[in-house]
């Protein structure tokens, strides 16, 4: 029912919300030597799990480290501008989902009350 | 400080942990320049920077990274010799040893630690700020 309802936006929420937590990870890293950054390929883990995987299953095979631009002396591959870059622009697309789900609801809502 | 915490992380445990371990480091930077120029009459004696190791510590639960510090070490820097027979400190060769701190080194060290540390307060806040959106949409 939820998946009918809400299409993609349900599953994009979650994993929006798993690549906040990934970003702030690299960014807490940004000054531990031999940290490697990673990141989510957000459209790879989307189709994965809109195709019946699970939330684990769609992030585990789609989280890869990030090439930096410049290496840096102590192995640490954290850009912080690109991290900062990166959790903008995740936390906007967050809104932006939220409310695409906060639409479909508010339909259903208007539905149920006859209006 | 190493410990190892069995609590799953969670975005706020982990902008938490981060923010500590960045506040050691700044401590440890101003200690340093605390000490900066402070004098002693054998080489043991003398003051040593402190330096923090940060490890990262993956939590496979949650699939999040923290960090923490495993240590505060002085570093193996020799002291400065200086030949001042005058100073009440000075040994049988009039020479006294002055603790080696780099104080633009230090400077620049509680800079990125600030910035770092501000980096994790402005997370945290959109963080929570998106938490809160989701809570109250109805």
């Amino acid at each position: 029912m939820s998946e009918r309802l809400f299409g993609i936006h349900g599953a994009a929420l979650e994993l929006r919300s798993q690549r906040m937590g990934l970003l702030t990870s690299n960014i807490a890293n940004a000054a531990t030597p031999g940290y490697k950054a990673r990141d989510i390929d957000f459209a790879a883990a989307l189709a994965a799990k809109t195709s019946g995987a699970g939330t684990d299953q769609a992030l585990a095979g789609n989280t890869l480290y990030r090439i930096p631009t410049m290496d840096s002396a102590d192995g640490n591959t954290v850009e912080l501008a690109n991290e900062q870059l990166a959790f903008a622009e995740n936390a906007v697309a967050y809104s932006a989902t939220l409310s695409f789900v906060q639409g479909k609801v508010d339909t259903v809502k208007r539905a149920l009350k006859g209006e | 400080m190493p410990q190892s915490n069995p609590q799953t992380l969670n975005i706020f445990t982990l902008a938490q942990r981060g923010m500590s371990a960045q506040m050691v480091r700044m401590n440890a930077a101003a200690s340093n320049l605390a000490n900066a120029g402070s004098v002693a009459g054998s080489e043991a004696e003398a003051y040593r920077p402190l330096r923090p190791t940060f490890e990262a510590e993956l939590d496979r639960a949650s699939g999040l990274t923290g960090v923490r510090v495993t240590s505060v070490s002085p570093s193996d820097i020799a002291p400065i010799r200086r030949h001042d027979p005058g100073h009440p400190l000075a040994d049988a060769n009039g020479d006294v040893w002055e603790a080696p701190v780099d104080e633009t080194g230090e400077m620049v060290e509680i800079m990125e630690s600030a910035r770092q540390y501000q980096n994790l307060v402005e997370a945290l806040q959109t963080a929570k700020q998106l938490m809160l959106e989701t809570m109250r949409s109805k």
